[in-house]
């Protein structure tokens, strides 16, 4: 039978996308259903002193308006942030409380102060409208940089700082500086992105009067992990009378997992007025209040020699949580960014500092890459600009500093199981014409146009684990993954997964791994997420987990029917167990050829009725009918892909506007389960670094208002913005998991950002210039560049 | 309120509905044909993208009595007795989407492209489809897609 794993198979989703018969949250109605209507802060940092809903109660169709004074009263705890991280004196991070309605503060725009249910959206949109809210307006802390600074936003919080935090050893790196020849230094903002999945956010509740049950059907990347936030800190309702149902999600990026204020809200209010509940975003309120991405301010610096060895690294950076700390918000500038710092180096000595820092902006959480993006982006613009400083080949001084064996101890945390990054480096050289360039740079010259080429070279560390580990650092919970798969009688298999697919393909690519595992069709197989009320507990999917921990936990559940089955042929088939092989879905006797499908034992697992009246059960004695098995897999190691990228970009000084005229990107996935889908996501990794680096503003203005709240303000990246992508890959299995797999999803969006900026300096004669290089700075750039070239001249 | 009165998908339909309701409304809430997406409220995204006598349109911001009278196509209406639309095959095929959520307007753009111009290149399909939005794919796939139905068509 040939391997479904490593094929490229179409989606078995696809085909439900495609006719319009996809279930996402907004198209969910439910009869005697209200709307839903936020009243939100228009102020960036106010005190709230009054909240009058007297006249909007008196507005047509309302049903009933909540304010944060109810949801207090009714003790419904607020969000939470998921990582306890320490300061390097050893003190606990400073967090303040994030009521699901704000009571008695308001500190970002969007923030909701009360809601309105009403018998239609227009009503209950009417009546948010009368909500008078009296605020006493305060000077908002709106500015990465500046945050310590301001006014105390929460109070008991000096300087506004979460924590301060250190990785590494200070003394070690201060005494290699000491020693360089020379030292690379960047200033560099990684810069606030809105992670924009196109499904805006939404939520529909149904409160079952005589089950006491509530249903939230909700936009989320981990229904469990919601289901279990909101009953254990918001005190909605028990476990077992919550379900949460994540139906088809539209896109995730991270801003999906978090448990949001609306959630919590309407969950708590549909039980209150006994009736169902719709809510669902508009665009600006996505906007507004979905967690942001990035939004770091770094200083960092690379020790080298004269011959380009790299010596020491150090990192002092300012991270911007927004108003609050949610669940990942914590751990992105910390144990996502400080451990992958040092990138695919050799770096004896390094260490990061993290100062996070409260501001009056929409909170900041995990947004694809989370933490590693930002880590690449320093790293390989010291090791650019080094290369630049030192007149050594940009490919050449990475190969020299490159690791060549595994298993490769970083300096900091990782011990990386496996790579080859000379090899990930070479194909893409050679694939992108790395040695042609100054002929096309020469061409570009000729025809008036500047033109540059930058690579990057990453490593990245996904699939967070072991739980004993991320819990020691801080962690709330344990992250591995859960399955349980279920032969039925008559032979399909319903394979159960706490991961969620929101645009990742897992009906297929799992599928595809139990398909193989079981020796049986890729139509038997039913793959089944999304609902706590159907399969295990689990913890979702987000940081490039799902496969490396989430299929694991389906192979082990897969394997051990397997076991049982093969007990039960071997009683079926009168030999001994060792007697058995299991291959390509018959259990087979070795010397005689006997034997029974898989199908056939799954069947006899389920005792059907027999007229033999001289029946003997088939199952060997103290083996419990059926057939189904669960897994829990807590790995051993994180997952740690790797690559190099190379970006070649054409620069027209005339308006500043930046053309990607060639990509490659060589990525080390260990073993692929379907190329088809991993392209796909390679793809649109590197698109949303592009968009980083190259497009995407979030600008607050000095006030606070959020100026680039809409698709006319906030560049979304087009088709017509993007070359043809060209990919390669290389191949190290991962020794962490039986499949050899590492994660797939965030490769693109952590390499990109550098390989351009890389490319766009490059082209500006080694200028530095700050994300998003739009044509406005580019075109300054060139200005700038004109002039010290006449000057040179 | 206002009665509108047009054919969608071959059907006609007639129904009461507020002054100010937009054809993505009327759609999904009226008619309960939800494949039609809302990604935006400023008419750039493209989800809502349907057919009006022929061509594309963006639902979103197109009042439903505005086009009393029309014919109607959305992405329910594209597949006929249970076989997809060559267009729908090409993404399939070719992984020209991830999460869905953009897809069925992307796919309506995209035919309406093909009717416009047979055999498109690369830069005129990306130019084409700049009114859709899509943040999975990277557009690759789906520009993959288009030729690939092209092709077929």
């Amino acid at each position: 039978m040939a391997s479904l794993v490593g094929s490229r198979v179409e989606r078995k989703e696809d085909k439900r996308l495609l006719t319009g018969k996809g279930r996402y949250t907004a198209d969910i109605n439910i009869s005697n259903q209200t709307y839903a209507a936020f009243v939100r802060s228009p102020h960036a940092r106010a005190k709230i002193k009054k909240v009058d809903t007297s006249k909007a109660l008196k507005a047509s169709g309302v049903v009933s308006i909540l304010t944060g004074e109810e949801i207090a009263n009714d003790k419904i705890g607020g969000l939470i942030a998921g990582w306890a991280i320490r300061s390097e004196d050893g003190s606990e991070m400073k967090v303040p409380a994030n009521p699901p309605l704000a009571k008695d503060s308001a500190n970002f725009v969007g923030e909701p102060i009360a809601v309105v249910f009403a018998e239609s959206l227009d009503e209950a949109k009417a009546a948010a409208d009368l909500v008078n809210v009296d605020y006493k307006i305060l000077k908002g802390v709106i500015n990465t940089a500046d945050a310590m600074k301001g006014e105390t936003i929460h109070e008991g919080i000096d300087k506004n700082l979460c924590y301060d935090w250190l990785l590494g050893d200070r003394k070690a790196v201060e005494e290699a500086f000491a020693k360089a020849d020379k030292i690379i230094k960047v200033d560099l903002i990684n810069n606030r992105c809105v992670p924009n999945a196109m499904e805006p956010r939404a939520c529909v509740v149904d409160y079952n009067t005589a089950s006491e049950e509530i249903t939230l059907y909700t936009t989320s990347q981990n229904p469990h992990l919601s289901r279990l936030i909101m009953s254990a800190f918001g005190g909605v309702a028990p476990e077992n009378k919550l379900r949460v149902v994540a139906p088809d999600v539209g896109g995730g990026f991270g801003s999906k997992i978090n448990v949001y204020n609306e959630e919590i809200v309407c969950s708590w209010a549909s039980k209150k007025i006994e009736r169902p509940i719709k809510w669902v975003a508009e665009r600006t309120e996505s906007f507004l209040t979905d967690t942001h991405g990035r939004d770091h301010v770094t200083h960092a610096e690379l020790a080298i020699t004269n011959e380009g060895k790299f010596l020491a690294f150090k990192n002092e950076t300012t991270a911007n949580l927004g108003a609050y700390a949610r669940v990942f918000g914590t751990v992105t500038p910390t144990y996502l960014f400080g451990p992958c710092a040092t990138g695919v180096y050799i770096i004896p000595a390094a260490y990061t500092n993290v100062k996070a820092v409260y501001t009056n902006t929409a909170p900041v959480d995990a947004y694809r890459g989370a933490g590693r993006p930002e880590a690449t982006y320093t790293i390989e613009r010291l090791v650019e600009k080094a290369a630049m400083e030192l007149g050594i080949d940009r490919t050449e001084i990475r190969m020299r500093n490159f690791p060549t064996e595994f298993p490769f101890k970083q300096t900091l945390v990782h011990t990386v199981d496996s790579g080859d990054y000379v090899a990930g480096l070479e194909k893409a050289k050679q694939m992108s014409d790395y040695a042609g360039f100054e002929e096309r740079r020469k061409k570009s010259v000729a025809n008036g146009k500047l033109r540059g080429i930058g690579v990057s070279s990453y490593f990245e560390a996904c699939g967070i684990a072991p739980s004993a580990v991320v819990m020691s650092l801080g962690c709330g919970v344990g992250l591995w993954e859960s399955s349980e798969v279920r032969f039925n009688p008559t032979g399909q298999v319903s394979v159960f997964t706490g991961a969620h697919s929101h645009g990742q393909g897992h009906d297929t690519t799992f599928a595809q791994i139990a398909a193989d595992e079981l020796g049986i069709s890729l139509e038997a197989v039913d793959v089944v997420h999304g609902d706590t009320d159907k399969g295990t507990f689990g913890m979702g999917t987000y940081g490039s987990r799902s496969l490396a921990v989430g299929g694991i936990a389906i192979v082990n559940a897969c394997r051990k029917i397997v076991a049982k089955g093969k007990r039960v042929a071997a009683k079926m088939l009168e030999v001994s167990e060792d007697e058995i092989d299991f291959k390509d879905g018959e259990f087979v006797v070795t010397k005689s050829n006997k034997k029974k499908t898989i199908g056939e034992v799954a069947f006899a697992c389920y005792l059907p009725g027999s007229r033999d009246s001289e029946f003997k059960s088939p199952l060997p004695e103290g083996e419990e009918p059926g057939l189904i098995e669960t897994s829990f897999f807590d790995p051993a190691n994180f997952s740690f892909p790797a690559g190099s990228h190379i970006a070649e970009v054409e620069i027209d000084p005339e308006t500043g506007e930046v053309k990607v005229e060639k990509y490659t990107a060589v990525d080390d996935f260990g073993r692929i389960v379907n190329p088809l889908v991993v392209e796909g996501q390679v793809h649109g990794g590197i698109a949303q670094g592009i968009g980083q680096a190259l497009h995407e503003n979030t600008e607050y203005d000095e006030t606070g208002q959020l100026i680039t709240a809409s698709y006319m303000d906030y560049t979304m990246p087009r088709a017509d913005n993007f070359p043809e992508f060209n990919l390669g890959f290389t191949c190290t299995h991962a020794t962490s998991n039986p499949l050899g797999v590492k994660g797939c999803g965030e490769a693109g969006a952590i390499a990109s950002p550098p390989a351009i900026m890389n490319a766009v300096i490059d082209a500006l004669g080694g200028q530095e210039i700050s994300m998003p290089a739009t044509a406005e700075k580019v075109w300054k750039a060139c200005k700038v560049l004109k002039k010290s070239n006449s000057k040179a001249a | 309120m206002i009665r509108v009165t047009i054919e969608v998908n071959g059907k006609k339909v007639s129904k009461d509905a507020p002054d100010h309701t937009i054809l993505s409304v009327f759609l999904r809430d009226n008619l309960n044909l939800t494949g039609t997406h809302v990604g935006c409220d400023t008419s750039q995204c493209g989800a809502c993208v349907v057919h009006v006598d022929g061509k594309s349109i963006k639902s979103c911001s197109t009042l439903a009595v505005d086009i009393n009278g029309s014919k109607v196509t959305t992405i329910e209406g594209l597949a006929k007795e249970g076989k997809m639309h060559p267009m729908q095959e090409a993404f399939k095929k070719m992984h020209g989407l991830q999460c869905g959520f953009c897809t069925p307007g992307m796919v309506m753009s995209a035919i309406d492209l093909l009717q416009n111009k047979k055999n498109p290149s690369d830069s005129e399909i990306r130019e084409w489809l700049e009114g859709n939005i899509c943040r999975c794919t990277g557009y690759q796939n789906i520009v993959a897609a288009v030729k690939e139905a092209a092709s077929k068509m």
